[in-house]
């Protein structure tokens, strides 16, 4: 990358940020449809405060690349615990490109290769000796369209633990998927008809049903890309009001298209443009105070 | 401007309906073309064939004369079946017909008969050795000039030309007396093939067939499913993959006889395993399905709806989890459906057949692997090649036991597939 003509200075947190008035560098990824002007370019650092104290993920210098095409450039931020964190941003900005790095998901694209460092709990987990399986034991992730399998709801919430070998009998595998269905909000509608197919339920249960199958394996982080968007508002809302109360136990990271949704639910958002991300902060502050020019015009609804 | 526009459209709209219809009438006309061809090649193999389903019999009062059949007066059965069987309808004949005498009217006499008739006979008395002595009423199977006689016969149609003025004199003394019948003809589809027309069935063919494809469908089976998992869901895509998968296509679309020649030269030359057997036409069959069931099966693979793997997967399932436990489950109707096509394919090859020996000519109903048989298609080849004008009904029966098979197996494929729609949506 070339730094040269950015001054840095010092953040609070240790963090470099960039001096706002030096953001005018080159940048060949620009593409935003108006004239670009200095402001609406990307920054050559994260605008905000991308560290916490006490991360349960960390990722540094993500750069995520299809082929040749660069999708994520170099994107250092962290998950806390309990919190739920938001990223918006215009589609084809990378957001699911990198919330899919955190459980390796991308491995299964071949022609995606990730460079930089990320961590769980303090682990790199792009390290050889770190086993997928395992990994995705610990990053639950919840997908854009409810993708049950065409199994028993009991079978699609079960599933984790048994290929985990997390329950030792029936009674506890049975507990489990209680536990799962009820912390889902979907065991007064299911708990009569266990039995029948996960495909059978509406497309709100369904994706309630996969968030019961992703807890059931208590993983510490839960990634969701999109969860609401195939929902209709009243599903949205039992889904949102969910995220509060798993947020008691476990981190989360949804990415969404709704403004609204990132306000009511997170606790701090980013926003990634371009692949870059370009600002990132407690949710409150990034609604109604934001630093920088593109996430100014991206909550303020001029594009995307 | 705009109503301008509109006129245009409405304009254009009569030609753009008019070619529609047009392009509706092409088609249709093709399809009736087509319907019309398949309806006069049915039509012509059911005329054709449907009379082998019936047999001539004639009823004859057989005394079992010990004198002929059990001349040492023991009832062992080796000693029994060396008795002169033939003797007993003679002398049946010769009863209702006392006036002739000449010895070549005789040999014409006997000669209603098939000699199936003294088959049936020693089968009867080795079944049951305490006919011998007394005397029955039984229909016996006629020879297949009078088959074909009476048929026309009872069609009203002349087919004289093959039967002397005796002969036809006598089939009607017979018919008077009811002793001449047309009954359904039971043997067609119990027994072996025959030299002998009114003798000659179809189930030698259709066991050996059996056998054929019970090895096929072991063999092609599992290999097709499991070379299709492994370069659908494990092998890297690299110019070895690439190089494979464009061979497999080729592989699909090599002439079958060329399968038969490599079949001869590895199984039989190399590995020496008998020739006419239904295992080596198995493998060789094999060969053949194997292309179809890998394509089928890849196509059934690449269905599967990649939000299923992507939920397996995030749920920490291995690959192979994730392929057996999610992913192979959804495609196996869409494999079975390949197969069965493929399995009816290689119920209809002959050529490959021909060239493993499987051509000769084949009495017993096979019993096993290893043993001599031949296959359906290859019956229809023998019989359509046979010069006794009978064999021409069985022909085309034959067609009909083949095409009858086929259509059980495509229907069966057709209800696979519909079942495995109707479960995802
Ligand atoms: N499998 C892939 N192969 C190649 N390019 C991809 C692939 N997935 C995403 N991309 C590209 O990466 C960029 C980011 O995509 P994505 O992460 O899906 O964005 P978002 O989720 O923010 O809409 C887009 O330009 C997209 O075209
Ligand atoms: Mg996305």
């Amino acid at each position: 990358m070339n730094t040269a003509n950015v001054r840095m200075v010092a953040a609070p947190d240790g963090m470099p940020v960039v001096d706002r008035k030096e953001e005018g560098r080159r940048k060949p990824l620009v593409e935003v449809r108006e004239q670009p002007t200095q402001a609406t370019r990307v920054p050559a650092q994260t605008v905000g405060r991308a560290t916490v104290d006490d991360p349960v993920m960390t990722t540094r210098h993500v750069n995520v690349f299809y082929g040749d095409k660069q999708a994520i450039t170099d994107v250092s931020l962290d998950i806390a615990r309990n919190e739920v964190f938001a990223m918006i941003g215009p589609s084809g900005c990378g957001k699911s490109t990198f919330i899919r790095c955190l459980n390796r998901m991308n491995d299964t694209i071949e022609s995606a290769r990730v460079e930089g460092a990320i961590t769980l709990d303090g682990q790199d987990i792009y390290e050889r000796r770190q086993d997928v399986v395992a990994l995705r034991a610990r990053v639950g992730m919840v997908f854009q369209k409810p993708n049950p399998f065409p199994k028993s709801i009991y079978d699609n919430v079960a599933y984790g633990p048994r290929i985990h070998g997390l329950a030792d009998h029936r009674i506890e595998l049975d507990e489990i998927v209680q536990t799962s269905l009820k912390n889902a909000g979907l065991w007064d509608e299911v708990k009569d008809r266990l039995q029948a197919p996960g495909t059978s339920l509406s497309g709100g249960q369904q994706q309630r049903l996969c968030i019961a199958r992703a807890m059931a394996v208590s993983p510490d982080v839960i990634l969701m890309d999109e969860p609401c968007s195939a929902l209709d508002p009243i599903a949205t809302a039992r889904i949102e009001d969910l995220m509060d109360e798993l947020r008691q136990n476990y981190a989360i990271v949804i990415v969404t298209h709704s403004l609204q949704q990132a306000a009511r639910v997170s606790g701090r958002t980013a926003y990634f443009h371009l692949g870059h991300l370009v600002e990132v902060g407690d949710t409150d502050r990034i609604f109604t105070n934001p630093r920088h020019k593109l996430t100014e015009d991206y909550i303020t609804g001029r594009f995307g | 401007m705009n109503k301008c526009a509109a006129e245009v459209v409405q304009a254009g709209l009569r030609r753009r309906y008019a070619a529609e219809r047009r392009f509706r009438l092409y088609g249709l006309a093709a399809v009736l073309v087509g319907l019309l061809f398949l309806a006069a090649l049915l039509v012509s193999i059911v005329s054709k064939g449907s009379p082998a389903f019936q047999q001539t019999q004639i009823r004859l009062d057989i005394h079992f004369d010990p004198e002929d059949i059990a001349p040492a007066g023991t009832i062992d059965p080796a000693e029994l079946g060396r008795g002169n069987y033939p003797a007993l309808y003679k002398a049946a004949l010769r009863t209702l017909f006392p006036q002739v005498e000449e010895r070549r009217l005789l040999a014409d006499l006997y000669g209603l008969m098939s000699s199936g008739a003294g088959y049936e006979l020693r089968a009867r008395v080795l079944e049951n050795p305490s006919l011998i002595g007394e005397t029955h009423s039984l229909w016996l199977p006629a020879d297949d000039e009078v088959d074909i006689f009476a048929k026309r016969w009872a069609g009203d149609e002349a087919g004289t030309e093959r039967l002397s003025r005796h002969e036809i004199a006598w089939l009607e003394r017979l018919g008077e007396a009811e002793r001449l019948e047309t009954r359904f003809n039971l043997r067609f589809f119990t027994s072996g093939d025959s030299r002998e027309p009114e003798l000659a069935g179809i189930w030698g063919a259709v066991v050996g067939s059996f056998f054929m494809l019970t090895v096929t469908l072991l063999v092609s089976f599992p290999i097709g499913v499991a070379t299709a998992v492994y370069l659908e869901e494990f092998a890297p895509r690299n110019r070895w993959t690439d190089l494979i998968e464009v061979n497999i296509n080729n592989l699909a679309a090599v002439p079958s006889i060329v399968f038969g020649l490599l079949g001869l030269a590895v199984f039989i030359n190399f590995f020496g395993m008998p020739r006419s057997a239904p295992l080596v036409g198995g493998l060789v069959l094999s060969l053949i399905t194997l292309p179809t069931i890998i394509i089928a099966s890849r196509a059934a693979l690449a269905a599967v709806s990649p939000s299923i793997r992507e939920a397996a997967l995030g749920m920490g399932a291995s690959q192979m989890q994730m392929v057996t436990q999610h992913v192979l489950p959804l495609a196996m109707p869409g494999m079975l459906t390949g197969t069965i096509l493929g399995m009816a394919h290689a119920l209809g090859e002959t050529a490959p057949l021909l060239m493993i020996g499987m051509v000769a000519f084949i009495v017993d109903v096979p019993d096993g692997f290893g043993g001599p048989a031949t296959a359906l298609p290859v019956q229809v080849y023998l019989w359509a090649d046979s010069p006794e004008r009978a064999f021409v009904a069985k022909t085309s029966a034959a067609i009909m036991v083949l095409l009858g098979f086929l259509l059980v197996m495509n229907a069966a494929a057709l209800l696979l597939r519909r079942r495995f729609e109707k479960r995802r949506s």
